[in-house]
């Protein structure tokens, strides 16, 4: 079907319905320890009652929407149904805190709430009261709802009954909605996670969707028997991107897992052929691999050994642009067989045609360990304001430095400040109920992304940083510290890192220890530790974390390198609002939270005290006194 | 885990209920120590029923002696008004007794699938040679006792994660899940859990009072259950009676509101404030 401007997501539902009918998956959800098919015509059926229950509750073209739950079929026939009974969807991150549901809901003028089960009606039932738009909040797993009583509360369920009755009565009410439907109508209303200030609210129209979807699989085609595996938050603009921009358009199958904790095995039975994720995903599973390898036995470490360095050799003559001598193929083609194909299966990667990275910037060191895998990694740049992406890598022409090109149809220059403008039909309509905001960022068509980059010899953008978080060495040169933050990740005893060295005469690090990874470590080296805070503070642990910053410098001019750091006491916490939903570093936020520690790097300091209260998320508050060393690195 | 808030209610008309469990004028002892000296305690179907007391009162002796591990010298257990003295403890299995322990008792080499699946073995028809055929009535036994595992008891207690993996590599409170989700294959009508909560953390503890309080209300389960607990927090928030029991004599047994400011409760448990203090 020809994506046109007067096309709508639910018009393109309506098709690929009609066309699939019984005869598809359309998606599967594992339920009880059993993938079950959901054809094409069940979707249809079960997104029609809930657009028609939608309307009997009293909705209008134009109402909001609120979706708040797990990756689940109900939750992708809500947001359908919201669309195709002419609202606008809003997705909520299913970790947000009370504040932020109340904010993004009463923001959003929101008037009808799916939640999945009673964690998120217990949001919902706190906040009713604050936010007086909000008429009805929709379950769908009863499980603990025995109790509750609110009037405002419906299941699921009988809203699609109620659709089911108004069918009867007013038969074809439900396509008609769908046929006075354009293109440039509001689709949906997605938050973006701020790393500075509160939620804004980017319109998204149907024809910024679908023309988004269209202009990525002009690049990297999927086909309709692909398999794709659902389970980061759909209020990620990269879910909506893969399960509606592109899900739709090619009507490949979506594969919801049993639960969030099953994720990984489930990707794995699966094997999806098309993957969209943040790095920290794939950080995830570089962390995996290491942590196995450090666990197994001689031969099999040096099996891996062998197969990575031929894997990096090969990938390194491929970024290169260089061929391949036929002895390294040989040579690699057989340790693909004996090893990494079998790795690249346990992590649910053997079918993967395109893996993409994007929301966030990737370390060389974990991109070059995918490519050695086999794995086609690439990385995307783009934004919520444009509807997904923008750039991204090509086939064949991979620089781990870069995020490649733009899509068709897409422009994307820099202006003589070094921020990267786009131009594309992609580009949103505006924050809702934020004039400032949208002519800050929406000049003469061109969206201002507030990144800071340049587009390089071969036309590549390099996405430097966002532009406040680009810092200058004591040399003068402009240094991204995420860059050096990822290099710090790579290693698997480093769950995460905050580099700081802006106008300073040195640059220093604040690492956050991976409790599991470093616990086993020191399991195995007979330290005792009771927590967190205790193991983080072991000069053995110092030791250990020196040692892959020595790693991480090596390559590095002499001005970028770490030269001192300190073991944070705790790890960094979304709740604690020092990373975004997606895990991104607040990094202003952090400098004024953890000032203390800052100072004492730059001081002659051999520790810092600290004297805080922390919050745990069951609400029980702990008082913490301790001293945390810095170390300085030895030259 | 998430946590979900835990909805308390207790209910009136449960006090007056069919009395499922009946002990009466029980009396056990190890050579000359007295462990239960006439003890005498009704249990009313739905309802759950919390034996506390200090250390060393005689509570798992109690519990020992209602699903068969020991034999009272003396006295009547009843069970739907039969009497169950003579019978083994796999016969009060049979009958609709199931049990946790205290110190978690599963089998560390098997998956929680395995051990889950050994729970419910009492409940098979089928024996060796048809098992072996897997064929028509057998076949749809085993079609039949797999989705209420994995309805039932699995997506109950959200141990998906973990169903294949081996008990024994699993953290104490996920065990003790493990533990109780084996009771559960049974379809018991009485639930014994041995201070299910020792050990565990707060969200653990929260988790775990909300698994209790589904299986005794859920329409599914309805189930009655004996709660042994030291966390006074949960035994008050969740029980509709409370038994005190100290050096194996019973000191009072009602409501929780009437057992928490009793005189000779609050004397058994002095100079152990420790156990007393909740942890909410």
């Amino acid at each position: 079907m020809e994506i046109t401007r007067e096309l709508t997501i639910p018009k393109l539902f309506l098709e690929r319905a009609a066309k699939y009918g019984k005869s598809k998956v359309a998606m599967r959800e594992k339920e009880f320890g059993i993938w079950k098919p959901i054809t094409w015509e069940q979707y249809l059926e079960n997104v029609k009652y809930t657009a028609l229950g939608l309307i009997r509750l009293g909705m209008e073209p134009g109402d909001k929407v609120t979706m708040i739950g797990d990756n689940r079929p109900e939750g992708l026939w809500a947001e359908m149904a919201t669309i195709c009974a002419r609202g606008i969807g809003v997705w909520l991150f299913q970790d947000c805190l009370m504040d932020e549901v109340k904010y993004i809901v009463d923001h959003s003028d929101t008037r009808f709430l799916f939640g999945e089960g009673q964690e998120e009606v217990d949001k919902a039932i706190s906040i009713f009261d604050e936010c007086p738009k909000l008429e009805k909040v929709i379950w769908d797993d009863p499980k603990g709802m025995r109790n509750y009583d609110q009037d405002y509360l419906i299941s699921f369920k009988e809203v699609q009954e109620m659709g089911r009755a108004l069918e009867k009565e007013q038969p074809g009410l439900f396509e008609e909605g769908i046929r006075k439907g354009h293109g440039d109508d509001v689709a949906l209303l997605f938050y973006t996670s701020g790393t500075t200030s509160l939620p804004k609210g980017a319109l998204l129209s149907h024809w910024n969707l679908l023309s988004m979807g269209k202009a990525l699989m002009s690049i990297d085609p999927c086909y309709e028997n692909d398999d794709f595996v659902s389970y980061l938050p759909f209020a990620w603009i990269g879910e909506q991107m893969m399960s509606i921009s592109c899900g739709l358009q090619v009507g490949f199958t979506i594969n919801f897992p049993e639960e969030p904790e099953t994720a990984q095995a489930n990707i794995r039975e699966i094997g999806p052929h098309v993957m969209f994720a943040p790095p920290r995903m794939y950080e995830q599973m570089t962390r995996t691999v290491q942590v196995k390898y450090l666990d197994s036995s001689w031969i099999k470490r040096k099996c891996y050994e062998a197969s990575t360095w031929v894997g990096h050799r090969v990938a390194n003559l491929k970024f290169d642009k260089k061929t391949t001598p036929w002895h390294w193929k040989l040579i690699d083609w057989l340790l693909y067989w004996l090893v990494r194909k079998k790795l690249k299966d346990h992590l649910g990667l053997c079918k993967v045609r395109y893996a993409y990275s994007g929301g966030a910037a990737m370390g060389p060191d974990h991109f070059r360990f995918f490519h050695a895998l086999g794995v086609n990694l690439k990385q995307i740049y783009g934004q919520t304001e444009i509807a997904g992406i923008s750039v991204v890598h090509r086939d064949g022409d991979i620089k781990f430095d870069t995020v490649g090109e733009p899509l068709p149809g897409t422009e994307v220059k820099t202006t003589e400040e070094g921020e990267i403008i786009s131009k594309s039909p992609s580009v949103f309509l505006g924050y809702y109920k934020n004039e400032e905001a949208t002519t800050e960022t929406l000049r003469n068509g061109w969206l201002y992304s507030g990144d800071r980059g340049f587009i390089d010899e071969d036309g590549h953008l390099v996405v430097f940083d966002r532009s406040k978080d680009v810092m200058t060495l004591r040399n003068g040169k402009p240094f991204s510290p995420q860059y050096l933050e990822t290099r710090l990740k790579f290693s698997p005893y480093v769950r995460d890192s905050w580099v700081i060295g802006d106008k300073r005469d040195y640059v220093t690090a604040v690492l956050c220890i991976d409790y599991d990874v470093v616990g086993k470590w020191a399991d195995e080296k007979k330290l005792t530790y009771t927590s967190y805070m205790e193991l983080s503070q072991k000069p053995q642990v110092y030791d250990l974390v020196e040692s892959q910053i020595v790693q991480a410098n090596k390559d590095l001019p002499e001005a970028a390198r770490v030269k001192k750091f300190v073991n944070l006491y705790k790890e960094f916490d979304p709740d604690d609002d020092e990373l975004t939903r997606t895990r991104k570093l607040r990094r202003s936020f952090v400098e004024s939270r953890y000032a203390d520690i800052v100072n004492a790097l730059y001081s002659d300091r051999d520790s810092v005290h600290i004297d805080t209260t922390i919050t745990y998320e069951d609400g029980r508050a702990a008082h913490i006194k301790t001293d945390l060393w810095i170390r300085e690195l030895k030259d | 885990m998430r946590r979900r808030i835990v909805t308390l209610t207790m209910s009136e008309d449960r006090r007056q209920g069919e009395v499922l469990l009946e002990l009466d004028d029980v009396f056990m002892f190890f050579g000359k120590v007295g462990a239960l000296a006439g003890i005498s305690l009704q249990v009313r179907r739905g309802e759950i029923h919390s034996i506390i007391g200090p250390n060393g009162a005689g509570k798992t002796v109690m519990m020992n002696c209602i699903n068969g591990l020991y034999h009272p010298q003396k006295g009547n257990i009843y069970y739907k008004g039969q009497n169950i003295n003579k019978l083994k403890p796999h016969q009060r299995a049979k009958l609709g007794i199931a049990r946790t322990f205290q110190k978690v008792e599963v089998f560390g080499g098997m998956t929680v699938l395995d051990n889950i699946r050994l729970g419910r073995h009492i409940r098979l028809k089928s024996g060796i040679l048809r098992g072996a055929l897997y064929w028509g009535q057998t076949a749809r036994e085993e079609i039949e006792h797999r989705e209420f595992i994995e309805e039932q008891i699995i997506d109950l207690l959200e141990i998906e994660h973990i169903r294949d993996k081996p008990v024994g590599m699993l953290p104490y409170g996920l065990q003790k899940r493990v533990e109780l989700g084996r009771a559960l294959a049974l379809e018991p009508e009485l639930l014994i859990l041995d201070e299910p909560l020792a050990g565990l953390n707060l969200e653990e503890v929260e988790d775990m009072a909300r698994f209790i309080l589904d299986i005794n209300e859920e329409d599914r389960w309805k189930v009655t259950c004996i709660l042994v607990e030291h966390d006074m927090g949960v035994v008050m928030d969740l029980s509709d009676r409370v038994f005190v029991l100290n050096f194996g004599n019973r000191i009072l047994d009602g409501p929780p509101e009437e057992v928490q400011g009793h005189p000779e409760v609050i004397k058994a448990y002095l100079g152990e404030e420790d156990l007393y203090s909740t942890r909410r």
